[in-house]
């Protein structure tokens, strides 16, 4: 049942992104950040956590999920560490996935030559 | 002549038709590789909570092993393969942002290290982290004075 949820609900996220790029033509970089970013408010409202817990992986893989883990890191570390959370909260929940990301692009960019269009 | 014609309306009528076909086409291509990649996302979160892992600690590790396999599919370039049949689909999840952070890095390799990789390896993560940090500084000032 976990995976249907997450099926759709992924999928209905990503929808709205394509439907973004056909009618708008933002670029993809574009589409990226402004997903963190709503994910980040709707994640600051406190509402996105609700979808989180019903569609599991439907809703924290996309990258409204990214923007929402902002958000709740940041709100976790002014409940523990005061008014330095705000500085600090954010980039702490997200260090995993951009540590993982830069050290894994870096180590491919060793490893592959860029492939022949 | 009048096949000629006929052609070119035709093509005309293509024209006019297409516009909305392919929209259609595209999102039921982006929602099934969407939700193909949230149900892998799902897989593992599952097999992390089956060893014991927390909630938060589940989620960050099903982020960074996506995060790592989608930056390996792009060096062999096979996610951009995925991302010309499924648009949004390969784009939105965070799968997308590994790629778009494995792409340029293998791309500007050749300008060098620094200026060429280092420099380039950000030229997307770049604004998604400058604008996703600054909306989550504006959370945390809100979040301070309301709680």
């Amino acid at each position: 049942m976990d995976y249907i949820k997450a099926f759709c609900v992924g999928g209905f996220i990503c929808v709205i992104g394509q439907i973004l790029i056909d009618k708008t033509k933002l670029t993809s970089a574009r589409i990226l950040v402004l997903f963190v970013v709503s994910g980040c408010i709707l994640g600051g409202l406190g509402w996105y956590q609700k979808l989180v817990e019903f569609a599991g992986a439907g809703a924290s893989v996309p990258l409204l999920g990214f923007g929402n883990n902002l958000a709740r890191g940041v709100m976790s570390e002014v409940d523990k560490a005061g008014f330095m959370g705000i500085l600090t909260g954010g980039l702490k929940a997200a260090a995993g996935g951009i540590t993982a990301a830069i050290v894994s692009a870096f180590v491919m960019a060793c490893v592959f030559d860029p492939k022949e269009k | 002549m009048g096949k000629e014609m006929t052609k070119e309306q035709y093509s005309n009528m293509v024209k006019k038709a297409s516009p909305d076909s392919p929209i259609i086409k595209n999102c039921i291509h982006a929602f099934i590789v969407g939700g193909i990649i949230c149900c892998i996302g799902q897989f593992i979160m599952n097999w992390c909570s089956v060893f014991g892992m927390s909630t938060e600690e589940s989620t960050t590790c099903t982020s960074v092993i996506l995060v790592v396999t989608a930056s390996l599919l792009t060096g062999l370039g096979l996610y951009s393969k995925l991302g010309k049949f499924a648009g949004a689909g390969s784009v939105v999840p965070i799968t997308g942002f590994s790629n778009s952070v494995t792409a340029p890095a293998i791309e500007f390799k050749k300008e060098g290290f620094i200026m060429g990789l280092g420099a380039k390896i950000f030229i997307v993560a770049g604004p998604v982290i400058l604008y996703g940090v600054l909306t989550s500084i504006v959370v945390g000032i809100i979040y301070y004075f309301v709680s």
